[in-house]
């Protein structure tokens, strides 16, 4: 399997070279370059996962793990060393399908709704840099060539939203978002540290003699990495870049901010979910809690908002929720005794980065035709946009968990996972479950039926996008369609071994239930041209609306710890203190030593007489002084 | 017969009204007489001890020709700078010269 | 004649050049020439080391050389490089050469400007070459002094002040390097000035240690930017024109880390296990600091100056943690802050040159206007921010592994809060970038603005390459230092 190096070199060229060149290149060409190389690491990457998946099991009954590459980078001496390579086991090979395919159609949709931009060589340049880091990470060896990756995607995050660096907004959400995660990596930073100086390697899988007197540090460890996670994925309260890094283009937006990088948290704590469920279950559990109060939040919030590209990050904040609890749940390593989450996680992260890629660029397509973000602007476009209303019914549906579509599938294992652990966790997420949906077709609704604004269509009619960002939400939604009905866990599960998927139907039909219910309330309130219902029950609740609509003022929170309390109560008084005290004790000596050669140079005051008056005195003096002795 | 001590006592009445000459008066000329006063002591001091001291030997009448040799040089110089301070300045007085101190 | 002796020799035969030239074609023709064959020579040096090293020399210090100048106080003229002095000697190569190109467009006295340039080289490389206490004090001396005019004449703001501040603030750590070195001599029994001579004779008694320790490491920690004797450091860059603050952030700074692993630690072991706590906590302070002063500060220059006194900070904590780790990542992190500060010094004055500000509530924009330099310039902070793939990275992450490796509490808290500068690191870097890169032009006068000449682009191209290799390969450079760190750390801890 040696040319899955390819798989990473490919991209990586070609961010050099369209980046190099730069303006050099024709838009066209550099769009083309990108979307053709992002294309044969897509293809690379299904025959690497058939033929891994096709080699078949080994005598365990498992798919082997295979490195086949993995070179020293940088040594730490001590045994501590940081390898950068290949991995393929079942997940990363699965992340690998996940992110090829899913950059690759926001490779070609970007030539649709990128065209004419000033900057397009660079947006595709930046979109391969992410390619090619997204993929190290998920096919890092150890946790350390993770940690690189994770950078790495952290800054082309970066760079991509502040794309449109004129735009205060965009600048300013792109600080916040490296700022964010970068505070979450400083806790990654740490659980390495520690997990490397007790397990004496960044391997994913330590020697179990090792691990003995590493016993106390290792939920520690996995704890702070979970922080680390917890900030690319935003969990609650590190969330808050997210919704904010909306800022950037709509089909960044889907690839990274939807389907792939926010995920990185979730495949971190798959990726160390052996040495979780072995060594520090409590952790884990906790992140389940933390995922499953993330999941509410955001859903409460994602009612409320007003930009379409606000819902579905919300909407994606709260997924995540849904797929940290799925491994949070997690009581075993056998997923026919609590250990199902694990499968159900990987399940959701697989179907969600469909429907969620196909919801934004769905989303994208719409923002394309009216020219704003806001749902007032939109309304009754079903008319205009058949294909990108007919693709974007069918990620709702699936994302509110309806049958057939994928995401019933894995929501369903999710919600089963959750029962398994204890009842309030499962009927929770039931609740979160019908409130996605309630959320989702507010949003459908919204854009597609309801009141046309008129005014705002005087000028120009809505119209179907062109068929570069068709052809991409077609092929999703396709898959949607029938993601659901891949056997996965023949391929992923927690132990390794083939799993079965049954859908518990007591489960199924309370969800499915809760699901229709939430679209039910939706068509109420939303479907109809006047909205009287929905307004009143705002205006019956302002202050719970104001304050969902205002994110429960969570930013405000950071707002003030930022600038009221790091930059003037820490930084400004630091350099005062070190303009004032430090460098002013420096400046004292000099006044001092100044001061003092004014007094001596006083008696060097010219007079030849008064010279004469020292000398001889002085010599008086010393001759009383030799007399004396 | 004239003791040594005699002379010597003369010498030191010189050389202190010569210190005190220097340090106290104000005009340069004035100063440079109190110098030649203190030198001059020297040359009795050298004379006597020559005298009294090492009558078969002349190293003491020697340097005191010497350094009346040096002293009217010394003057000669002293003069000529007086005199130019006196050009550039106007007067001689001392307290005027303090353009050099630093 | 010693190949090492030509990196000090060439300077001074530049200095020649630059003596009988008559015109700035003449003086630049010298300058290139002379900074292109010490490039040149310092890569050769680096195969011939490389070379040697793979042939089995295993001792400590190779290509030594040495004759006596000084016999009353056993003073030799004494060289030698290790895998330490190597990199340093590259590092310097590089910046010297980048900071010929980068004042190209120097107008006032060049020819006078270039000759103390290139003295401060031969001080530079005379100081790393050296293996004589003496002989390396000499050329610290004349890496210094130079100093003082080419800010106090070329400089610009508060010139003069800042000359002096610098100089005096330097000069005072050099009376304490000059007394800590007698100290060394007189408590070694007099026999030589030679320090790996010293070290083996390991012969100065504990209470000796004890004072002088102290005093070295503070002397060469003023010019490492050590709390609290770190003022200099925004005073002076911010006066300094674009290649000597390059050449004074980027190497002189680093002599300063490499003064006090070289001397303090190597000849003082045992004071330097007894005292390290209190350096340590300075030196916390140090990096934790200068990444908050930078936070609030508004001149490019002084922004950048406080983020050099925050990661020269971690070079000495680092040396301090006294394990091989953590020495290879100071010694990392003094090529990588080396080559990333120059690099921003270089952009500053670059932009400065154009728009005549240095002051970051004027600029904004830039990226339309100059998109080379600003490119660049991002690069330039991505770099400082730990950027996997650029050189900040590897040695930040060597040095936090090794701090890591001690097991105690107060290591690792101390650790822990210099991790933290990573993030205060990122605060202040986007802030920057934000202001004054992205967003769109405010002063119309800006807006005529041109980008990066050949001169400019060579010498930021040849930083930012460096970086990356450094910090996309970083095997063979680690590997040549951790294998000098080695004997030294060994050393230090019996």
């Amino acid at each position: 399997m040696e040319y899955t190096i390819l798989i990473l070199l490919l991209p990586c060229l070609s961010f050099l070279l369209i980046g190099l060149l730069g303006t050099k290149l024709k838009p066209v060409a550099a769009g083309t370059l990108g979307t053709v190389v992002t294309g044969i690491v897509a293809l690379l990457s299904y025959w690497t996962a058939f033929s891994y998946f096709g080699a078949g099991r080994d005598g365990s009954g498992v798919y082997p793990v295979l490195t086949p590459w993995n070179a020293e980078w940088l040594p730490f001496g001590g045994g501590l060393e940081i390898d950068l390579g290949i991995l393929l086991d079942p997940i990363s090979v699965m992340m690998l399908v996940v992110i090829s395919t899913v950059s690759f159609m926001v490779h070609i949709y970007s030539f649709g709704y990128m065209k004419g931009e000033t900057g397009f060589q660079r947006y595709y340049s930046f979109l391969s840099l992410f390619t090619m880091s997204m993929l190290g990470l998920v096919a890092a060896t150890n946790i350390f060539q993770m940690y690189i990756f994770w950078e790495l995607v952290g800054v082309s995050s970066y760079l991509l939203i502040g794309f449109y660096y004129t735009r205060k907004e965009a600048i300013a959400a792109s600080k916040k978002a490296f700022i964010v995660t970068r505070f979450a990596d400083l806790g990654f930073l740490i659980g390495i540290l520690i997990y490397g100086f007790y397990t004496g390697s960044f391997s994913f899988t330590p020697d179990a003699e090792v691990i003995g007197t590493a016993k106390v540090f290792l939920p520690l460890a996995l704890g702070l990495m979970f922080i680390g996670g917890a900030g690319k994925s935003a969990m609650f309260p590190l969330h808050i870049w997210l919704p904010d890094a909306m800022e950037g283009p709509t089909p960044v937006s889907a690839l990274i901010h939807a389907a792939t990088m926010v995920v990185a948290g979730v495949y971190l704590v798959a990726r160390m979910f052996p040495l979780f469920i072995g060594y520090a279950p409590d952790v884990l559990h906790i992140t389940a809690y933390v995922g499953a109060f993330t999941a509410l939040y955001a859903a409460v919030v994602a009612c409320v908002q007003s930009d379409i590209k606000r819902v579905l990050a919300f909407s994606t904040i709260s997924q995540i929720g849904f797929m940290i609890v799925a491994l949070g749940v997690c009581t075993s390593a056998d997923p026919h005794e609590g250990g199902l989450g694990y499968m159900a996680s990987m399940f959701h992260l697989f179907t969600h980065a469909m429907f969620k890629a196909l919801l934004f660029l769905g989303a994208g397509c719409i923002i394309h035709a009216v020219h704003s973000n806001e749902m007032s602007a939109m309304g009754g476009l079903r008319k205009y946009m058949p294909i990108t209303h007919l693709t974007f019914l069918i990620a709702c549906l699936a994302i509110a968990g309806i049958w057939p579509f994928s995401g019933f599938f894995s929501k369903d294992e999710i919600l089963a996972a959750c029962f398994g652990f204890s009842p309030v966790m499962g009927w929770v997420m039931t609740f979160i479950a019908g409130l996605t949906a309630f959320y989702m077709f507010r949003l459908y609704y919204n854009i597609f039926w309801g009141k046309e604004n008129k005014e705002l269509h005087s000028g120009h009619k809505p119209h179907e996008a062109p068929l570069a960002m068709t052809i991409p939400l077609i092929f999703l939604a396709a898959v949607t369609l029938f993601a659901g009905w891949i056997p996965f866990g023949e391929f992923v599960s927690s132990d390794g071994q083939a799993y079965h998927i049954h859908i518990d139907w007591t489960v199924a039909a309370t969800s499915l239930c809760v699901a229709a219910a939430g679209i039910a309330l939706a068509t109420w309130m939303y479907a109809r041209e006047d909205r009287k219902a929905a307004d009143g029950l705002a205006a019956r609740f302002s202050g719970l609306h104001k304050a969902a609509y205002h994110r429960f003022y969570i930013d405000e929170i950071y707002q003030f710890i930022t600038h009221r309390i790091i930059f003037a109560c820490i930084s400004a008084p630091i350099a005062w203190f070190d303009r004032h005290v430090v460098d002013g004790f420096m400046n004292l000596l000099a006044w001092i030593s100044e001061k003092l050669s004014w007094l001596i140079k006083g008696m060097q005051s010219g007079y030849i007489q008064r010279y004469g008056i020292w000398f001889l005195g002085g010599a008086l003096g010393l001759t009383v002084i030799l007399l004396l002795i | 017969m004239v003791h040594m001590e005699y002379y010597l006592i003369v010498s030191t009445i010189m050389m202190f009204v010569g210190i005190y000459g220097f340090l106290t008066r104000r005009n340069l000329l004035a100063m440079l007489i109190s110098v030649e006063l203190i030198l001059n002591s020297v040359d009795i001091n050298f004379v006597v001890f020559n005298r009294f001291l090492f009558p078969g030997q002349l190293e003491g009448f020697f340097f005191a020709l010497f350094a009346i040799g040096i002293s009217a040089a010394e003057t000669a110089v002293a003069i000529a700078i007086i005199i130019n301070i006196y050009r550039n300045m106007r007067n001689i007085q001392v307290k005027n010269l303090d353009k050099m101190k630093w | 004649m010693n190949i090492l002796s030509l990196f000090p020799a060439i300077p001074l035969l530049m200095m020649l050049g630059l003596w009988i030239s008559r015109n700035t074609k003449q003086i630049h023709a010298v300058m290139v020439t002379g900074a292109s064959l010490l490039l040149g020579l310092a890569i050769a040096l680096v195969c011939i080391y490389l070379g040697m090293r793979a042939d089995g020399q295993t001792a400590e210090m190779l290509l030594t050389d040495s004759f006596m100048w000084y016999r009353p106080l056993n003073i030799e003229y004494a060289v030698g490089v290790d895998g330490i002095s190597v990199a340093m000697i590259l590092l310097s190569a590089i910046i010297v050469f980048t900071g010929t190109f980068a004042s190209w467009k120097m107008d006032t006295n060049v020819k006078e400007f270039f000759m103390w340039f290139c003295l401060l080289s031969v001080g530079v490389f005379g100081f790393f070459i050296s293996v004589d206490l003496f002989t390396m004090f000499m050329f610290y001396e004349v890496a210094l002094i130079p100093m003082y005019l080419l800010i106090g004449v070329w400089g610009t703001g508060k010139k003069e002040y800042s000359a002096m501040k610098l100089t005096l603030m330097l000069m005072g750590g050099s009376a304490l390097i000059l007394i800590g070195i007698l100290g060394i001599y007189f408590g070694s029994g007099a026999t030589t000035m030679n320090i790996t001579d010293i070290a083996q004779m390991h012969n100065i008694p504990l209470d000796m240690q004890r004072i002088w320790f102290p005093i070295i490491f503070i002397g060469f920690g003023v010019l490492g930017a050590l709390f609290p004797f770190h003022t200099w450091s925004p005073d002076g860059h911010a006066s300094a024109p674009t290649a000597v603050s390059m050449l004074h952030a980027g190497v002189l700074m680093k002599l300063g880390g490499y003064g006090c692993f070289r001397i303090a630690m190597y000849l003082l072991p045992e004071a330097a296990q007894e005292l390290s706590w209190i350096f340590i906590i300075l030196t916390t302070i140090s990096v934790v600091y200068g990444a908050f002063s930078a936070c609030v500060q508004t001149d490019l220059k002084y922004i950048n100056a406080y983020s050099s006194v925050s990661h020269c900070g971690l070079v000495l904590f680092a040396i301090l943690m006294m394990n091989s780790t953590a020495a290879t990542g100071a010694i990392l992190q003094m090529l990588s802050h080396g080559l990333m500060t120059a690099l921003f010094f270089a952009l500053i004055g670059m932009i400065y040159g154009r728009t005549h500000t240095r002051d970051i509530r004027e600029l904004s924009g830039l990226m339309k206007i100059m998109p080379f330099l600003s490119v660049c310039y991002v690069i330039a902070g991505l770099a400082n921010l730990g950027l996997p793939g650029l050189s900040g990275f590897v040695a930040e992450m060597t040095i936090f592994n090794g701090a890591f490796m001690d097991n105690d509490v107060f290591h690792r808290v101390v650790t822990v809060i210099a991790c933290t500068s990573i993030v205060i690191t990122a605060v202040y870097i986007l802030r920057l970038i934000g202001k004054i890169l992205y967003g769109t032009c405010t002063d119309p006068a800006h807006l005529k603005l041109t980008d990066a000449t050949w001169d400019e682009r060579l010498s930021v191209i040849v930083l930012i390459v460096a970086i990356a290799g450094l910090g996309l390969f970083p095997l063979w450079m680690s590997d040549m230092i951790s294998e000098s760190v080695l004997p030294v750390i060994s050393h230090i801890l019996n």
